[in-house]
C-alpha cells in the first residue's frame, strides 16, 4: 500500500469532517473528540445522504439527512439500522500528518 | 380575658372552622369543644375506606389530643350537648358539664335515617355514620357471620357493601328504585355500576320495599312488602342522613329543614353560627364536605371579624369510593326539555359519559369507567363557560381540546391551567399544589396534603395530585423515576440543565456534563445541540457558540437537500422587495447555475440546489445588493409575513406590512428553541394568517391585536389571543417579551404551540400582562441578546473567512483509494 499526505490533523475541526475528492467519490475524514481519525466513504447507506456534514459524537456520526448513526471504525449503521458503508486506510504521522492508503 | 368560643360538635366542618380561624386570629378566642364521639377529630370521608380494608383508624384521623392542647382548646370527649341557654349564654352537656359562651358556633351534622319498620331496634341493625359503626361492622364479619343486608343503593350504601364484601360477607343491596344512586345516575350508567359490583359479588334486590326485619333480640334476617324473606347477621341502614337541629330548635332558633342561616353562617340570634351539615342556607342542606369547608372558611371569617366574605351556596358533585370503579356525577344529569345530550358510550371498555347542556353552557355531567377529566367537565360547568367551540371533541377530554402536545396523563397535568381546580373537596387548583411544591420544598403525597388539604379528604384526586407532583418535581419525584430525562446520555430533564447553568453560571457545554456528570464524555445529537442553545440563550454575551454541536444547516447557515447541495434563502423584509433585489437573485442563479428559483410558503424566494462550494460566493453577491441570510434554516426568527394593509388595502386599518417590518428588524437572527414565525395582518380578514403563527398580530381600528401559540404545521393550532394593545411600540415589546420569555423558559425544539400547552396560557398572561415590569425587564434582555445574535453569518463567512474549512475540501486526487474490508462477518464469530 502506498501513503499520501492529505493534510494536516489540525485542518479538521474536533468532532468534525472535512472531504477528499477522489476518483471514486469523496471521502470523508472525521477527527473526534479524542484525536483519533477515521476515513469513510461520504455517502450514506441510507439514501447517500453526506456523512460529513453529520454530527460527530464518540467514534459516530450522524447522517444529516434522517439521522442514521454509523460507527467510524466499522464503517457499519448502528442498530436497528443495518448497513455499512467503505472505509479507507489513514494514519496519522509526525506533526499530526494525515495519510491516506492508495491501491497499489 | 379573651372571648369564649364554645362549638358543639367535633366534627368535619366545625373543626375545620377552628382551623380556619385559627389561621387567620390564632389568638382571639378561648376555645372549647364539645363532641358526643370519644375520639378526636377524624375524616368521616375515609370510614370506607377503613371499612374495605385499605386504611386504618389511625390513618385517618385528622387532630389528635395534642393538637387540642397546642391550641389550648378545651375538649369535651363524649359529651352531649342537650340545651343552649341564649339568654344566659350557657351550655348545658349530658355528662354534666356546664359552659359560658360569647359566640356559639353549632355544628352538630346530621343523623342517619332509620326506617320506621318493626325490628329496626334489633342489635345488628346500624347506620353507617360514625367509627362505631365500623367497628361493628367489622366485627360481625370477623366472627364469622356470614349475611348481611345493607337497605339503600345509593353512594354510602354501596361504599358500605362494598367494603362488607371485601371484609368476606355476602352481601344484598336493596333498594326502592329500579335503579342504583338514583340522585346522581343516569339509567345507563347505572346498570354499568350494576354490572360491575355484580361482577365483584354483590347482590341486588331492586324496586325492593322493606316490611320488616326479623329477629328476637337480635336480627335474623328481611322481609319485603311482596312477601321475601332473606337471611341477616347484620343490616346496615343508608337510606338518607336528617340534619342534626334539635338542639338548636330547643333553643330557639328558628329551623326548617335545617338550622337556618344568613350568607355569613350567622343563625337568627347573632352570637350564634351554625356551619355543615345541620345547615339550611338558601333553602339548600348539604351532604358533602366540599360545600361545608367553603362555609368554615367564611364563618372562620366572620368570628375572626374580619367579614369580608360571603357564602353563596354551592354547586356539588359525587364520585364514588369504590377501588377500581370510576363514577363521577355532577349537576343536573337528566336534563329538561330546555337541554340537550351529548354521549359518549364504549360498552367494551366500560365508559360512558354524558354532559348535559343548555344553550352550550354543561349543566351537569355523569362519567363512569373514565373520570379523568371530570374536574375540567366540573369547573367548566361551574363557570359557565361557552363550550360552542370544542362540542364536536369535549367528550375526548381536556388534552384533546388543547391539542395534541404529548400522550398519557403526565401530560394532561401539565395542559392544565393554573386555576383549574384539583381537589373537589377543599377547592385547591392547580396553581396552589404546584406553589406550595415549588416554594416549600414539597416531595411527597402527604406533604401535599398537610401543607395544600388537596387530596386530604375524599382522596380520589390522589392520583391527579401526583401527576401534578410528577409534573413539578420531573426526576425529584422519588417515587416516579420515569420522568423524561432529556436524552440517554443523561438523568436530568430540560428544566433541570436549564437551572444549573442559570444558577451556576455554566457557559460550556463541557462545564456543562462535567457539572452534571454527564454519562457520555461528547453527547449525542440530541444533547449537543440543546446544550449549546441553552448556554446562548442564557449567557449571550459569553458563550462561544459551539458549530460542532449545531445540526448542518446552523452550521453551515443553509438548508441541506437531498442530493447534498443546498438552499439558500434571503431575507426579505415583511415580504417586500424590491427591482434590484430581485435582479441579484437572477444574477446570482445565472452565474452559479442554480437550478431551482421558488417563491417559498414564507413570502420568500428560495434558490434550491447550490453546490456547498458555491455558498460563500453567492452569499457574497447577495450581501452587495443588501441582501442577508433569511434564516430558514435557524432554530430562530423565521419570516414575518405581512399582508398589503392600509397602505393599498381598501379594508385595510393599520400598516401592516410596516409593522411587520419593524418586527422582523427587531427579530431577525434571534435563536429560540424552535423555529418562530410571525405575521401582520391589517385587518380581521387576516390575510397573513396571523392565527396560525408562533406571534400573530391583527389590526383592528383601535389598535393591534395580540395572538400566541399558534402553528400551521404538523398539527394545526389556531393562536390564543393574548391580548389588545393599541400603538406600534407596545405590539414591538409584547413581541420582545414573549419571545424572551419563550426563550428562557421552553424546552430546546419546543415550539410555541407545546410550550404553552405545556405551562397554561395563564402562565404566559401572568408573565406578560399581569407583570408589568416583568414584561419590561424581558423585553430589555432580549434587545440585549439581540446586539450578540444580529451578525449576518453570511457576510461572515463571505468576506471574513468564517468557518472556510466548511467549504473546501481538503485535497483533490486523482488516483484510487484502498477501501478496506468490512468487518461485519468477522465480529460475529
Ligand atoms: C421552503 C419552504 C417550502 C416552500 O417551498 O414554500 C419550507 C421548507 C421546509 N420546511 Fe417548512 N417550509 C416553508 C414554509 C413552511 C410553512 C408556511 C409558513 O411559514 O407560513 C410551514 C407551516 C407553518 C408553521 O411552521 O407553523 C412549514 C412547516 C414546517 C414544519 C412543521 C413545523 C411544526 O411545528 O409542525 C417542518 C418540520 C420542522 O420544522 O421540524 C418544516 C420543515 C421544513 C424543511 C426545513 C424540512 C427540512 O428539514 O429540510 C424544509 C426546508 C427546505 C429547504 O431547504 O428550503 N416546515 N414550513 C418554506 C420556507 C418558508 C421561508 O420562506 O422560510
Ligand atoms: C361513610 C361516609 C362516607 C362519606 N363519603 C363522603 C365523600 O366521599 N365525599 C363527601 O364530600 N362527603 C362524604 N361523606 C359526608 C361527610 O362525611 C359529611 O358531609 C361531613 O362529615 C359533615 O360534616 P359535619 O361537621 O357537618 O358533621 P359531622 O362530621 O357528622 O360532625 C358532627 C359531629 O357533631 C357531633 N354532635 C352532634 N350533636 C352533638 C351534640 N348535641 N353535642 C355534641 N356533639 C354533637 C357528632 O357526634 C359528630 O361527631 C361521607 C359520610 C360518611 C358517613
Ligand atoms: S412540506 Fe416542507 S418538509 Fe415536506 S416536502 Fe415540502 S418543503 Fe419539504
Ligand atoms: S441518507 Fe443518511 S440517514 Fe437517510
Amino acid at each position: 500500500m502506498n501513503w499520501l499526505e492529505v493534510g494536516n490533523l489540525q485542518d479538521i475541526p474536533q468532532m468534525g469532517s472535512r472531504l477528499v475528492e477522489t476518483p471514486q467519490g469523496n471521502i470523508a475524514l472525521f477527527r473526534t473528540s479524542d484525536d483519533q481519525v477515521f476515513a469513510i466513504a461520504d455517502r450514506c447507506p441510507h439514501k447517500g445522504g453526506p456523512l460529513s456534514q453529520g454530527i460527530v459524537h464518540g467514534h459516530v456520526v450522524t447522517c444529516p439527512l434522517h439521522s442514521w448513526k454509523i460507527d467510524l471504525s466499522s464503517g457499519e449503521a448502528v442498530a436497528p439500522d443495518v448497513g455499512c458503508v467503505n472505509r479507507y486506510a489513514i494514519r496519522q504521522g509526525e506533526g499530526g500528518k494525515l495519510e491516506l492508503g492508495l491501491a497499489e | 380575658m379573651k372571648p369564649k368560643l364554645v362549638c358543639i360538635g367535633n366534627g368535619m366542618a366545625g373543626i375545620r372552622t377552628l382551623e380556619e380561624l385559627l389561621k387567620i386570629a390564632p389568638e382571639k378566642y378561648d376555645i372549647t369543644v364539645f363532641g358526643s364521639e370519644p375520639y378526636g377529630n377524624y375524616n368521616r370521608i375515609l370510614l370506607s375506606p377503613v371499612l374495605a380494608g385499605e386504611k386504618t383508624i389511625q390513618d385517618i384521623m385528622l387532630n389528635d389530643d395534642d393538637w387540642y392542647a397546642e391550641h389550648n382548646i378545651a375538649l369535651f370527649k363524649g359529651h352531649t350537648v342537650v340545651s343552649v341557654n341564649r339568654k344566659a349564654r350557657q351550655i348545658f352537656s349530658a355528662e354534666g358539664a356546664v359552659v359560658s359562651y360569647d359566640r356559639l358556633l353549632i355544628a352538630t351534622g346530621s343523623s342517619p335515617f332509620i326506617l320506621p319498620v318493626n325490628g329496626s331496634n334489633l342489635s345488628g341493625v346500624i347506620s353507617f355514620r360514625d367509627i362505631k359503626d365500623v367497628h361493628t361492622m367489622l366485627s360481625t364479619a370477623h366472627a364469622g357471620k356470614k349475611h348481611a343486608v345493607v337497605i339503600g343503593g345509593g353512594l354510602l350504601g354501596l361504599e358500605a357493601a362494598n367494603g362488607l364484601l371485601k371484609q368476606g360477607m355476602e352481601v344484598t343491596v336493596v333498594h326502592l328504585m329500579d335503579i342504583l344512586m338514583d340522585r346522581q345516575l343516569d339509567f345507563v350508567a347505572a346498570k354499568l355500576l350494576q354490572a360491575s359490583l355484580e361482577q365483584r359479588g354483590l347482590k341486588f334486590l331492586l324496586k325492593a320495599q322493606t316490611q320488616e326485619i326479623l329477629g328476637t333480640t337480635k336480627v335474623t334476617g328481611v322481609r319485603f312488602k311482596d312477601g321475601l324473606e332473606i337471611p341477616a347477621d347484620l343490616v346496615v341502614m343508608a337510606v338518607g342522613i336528617r340534619p342534626n337541629y334539635t338542639l338548636a330548635q330547643q333553643a330557639g332558633l328558628h329551623c326548617e329543614r335545617g338550622i337556618v342561616v344568613n350568607d355569613t353562617m350567622q343563625t337568627y340570634d347573632p352570637r350564634v353560627y351554625a356551619v355543615g351539615e345541620c345547615v339550611q342556607h338558601r333553602k339548600q342542606t348539604y351532604g358533602l364536605v366540599a360545600p361545608l369547608f367553603e362555609q368554615a372558611k367564611v364563618c372562620a371569617n366572620h368570628l375572626a371579624e374580619l367579614g369580608y366574605s360571603r357564602y353563596q351556596g354551592s354547586v356539588v358533585s359525587t364520585k364514588l369510593k369504590v377501588t377500581g370503579i370510576d363514577v363521577f356525577s355532577a349537576g343536573d344529569f337528566n336534563g329538561t326539555d330546555k337541554t340537550e345530550e351529548i354521549i359518549f358510550q364504549d360498552p367494551s371498555q366500560g365508559i360512558y359519559k354524558k354532559l348535559v347542556l343548555e344553550e352550550n353552557r354543561i349543566k351537569g355531567a355523569i362519567l363512569y369507567g373514565d373520570t379523568m377529566d371530570s374536574s375540567w367537565y366540573f369547573q367548566l360547568m361551574r363557570d359557565e363557560t361557552d363550550v360552542t367551540a370544542m362540542r364536536e371533541k369535549i367528550l375526548f377530554g381536556q388534552a384533546h381540546n388543547l391539542g395534541d402536545a404529548g400522550h398519557g396523563s403526565e401530560n394532561r397535568v401539565a395542559s392544565m391551567s393554573d386555576d383549574a381546580e384539583v381537589c373537589g373537596c377543599n377547592g385547591v387548583c392547580k396553581g396552589t399544589v404546584v406553589k406550595a411544591i415549588v416554594e416549600k420544598k414539597l416531595f411527597t403525597i402527604e406533604e401535599v396534603r398537610a401543607h395544600t388539604k388537596a387530596s386530604s379528604s375524599c382522596g380520589s384526586c390522589t392520583a391527579l395530585v401526583e401527576q401534578i407532583l410528577v409534573a413539578t418535581l420531573g426526576n425529584d419525584y422519588s417515587q416516579t423515576p420515569k420522568t423524561k430525562p432529556l436524552c440517554g446520555c443523561t438523568h436530568h430533564t430540560h428544566d433541570e440543565i436549564i437551572d444549573a447553568i442559570k444558577r451556576h453560571h455554566l457557559i460550556s457545554a463541557k462545564a456543562v456534563r462535567e457539572f452534571l456528570e454527564w454519562k457520555t464524555p461528547d453527547g449525542c445529537p440530541s444533547c449537543r445541540p440543546a446544550i449549546n442553545y441553552y448556554l446562548i440563550a442564557n449567557h449571550p454575551a459569553e458563550v462561544v457558540d459551539d458549530y460542532q454541536s449545531r445540526f448542518i444547516n446552523e452550521r453551515v447557515h443553509a438548508n441541506i437537500q437531498k442530493d447534498g447541495t443546498y438552499s439558500v434563502v434571503p431575507r426579505i423584509w415583511g415580504g417586500v422587495t424590491t427591482p434590484d433585489e430581485l435582479r441579484a437573485i437572477a444574477n446570482v442563479a445565472d452565474k452559479y447555475q442554480i437550478p431551482t428559483v421558488k417563491i417559498t410558503g414564507g413570502q420568500r424566494i428560495d434558490l434550491l440546489g447550490v453546490k456547498k462550494q458555491d455558498l460563500p460566493a453567492v452569499w457574497g453577491e447577495l450581501n452587495q445588493a443588501g441582501l442577508i441570510s433569511g434564516h430558514a434554516y435557524a432554530k430562530g426568527l423565521r419570516t414575518v409575513k405581512t399582508c398589503v394593509g392600509s397602505e393599498w388595502c381598501r379594508f385595510g386599518t393599520q400598516d401592516s406590512t410596516g409593522m411587520g417590518i419593524k418586527l422582523e428588524k427587531m427579530t431577525w437572527g434571534s435563536w429560540t428553541p424552535h423555529k418562530f414565525k410571525m405575521a401582520v395582518s391589517g385587518c380581521p380578514r387576516n390575510c397573513a394568517e396571523a392565527s396560525i403563527k408562533d406571534f400573530g398580530v391583527v389590526a383592528v381600528d383601535s389598535g393591534w391585536e395580540l395572538h400566541v401559540g399558534g402553528n400551521g404545521g404538523i398539527k394545526v393550532r389556531v393562536t390564543d389571543i393574548l391580548c389588545k394593545v393599541e400603538t406600534e411600540a407596545e405590539v414591538l415589546e409584547y413581541a420582545a417579551a414573549f419571545m424572551q420569555v419563550y426563550r428562557e423558559e421552553a424546552h430546546y425544539l419546543e415550539r410555541t404551540a407545546h410550550w404553552i400547552e405545556r405551562v397554561g396560557l395563564p402562565h404566559v398572561k401572568k408573565r406578560i400582562l399581569d407583570d408589568v415590569a416583568g414584561r419590561k425587564a424581558a423585553y430589555a434582555r432580549f434587545l440585549e441578546s439581540q446586539k450578540y445574535a444580529q451578525i449576518d453569518p453570511w457576510a461572515e463567512r463571505a468576506s471574513q473567512g468564517v468557518a472556510a474549512h466548511e467549504f473546501n475540501v481538503l485535497k483533490n486526487i486523482p488516483v484510487k483509494v484502498e477501501s478496506l474490508p468490512s468487518a461485519t462477518v468477522q465480529e460475529v464469530a
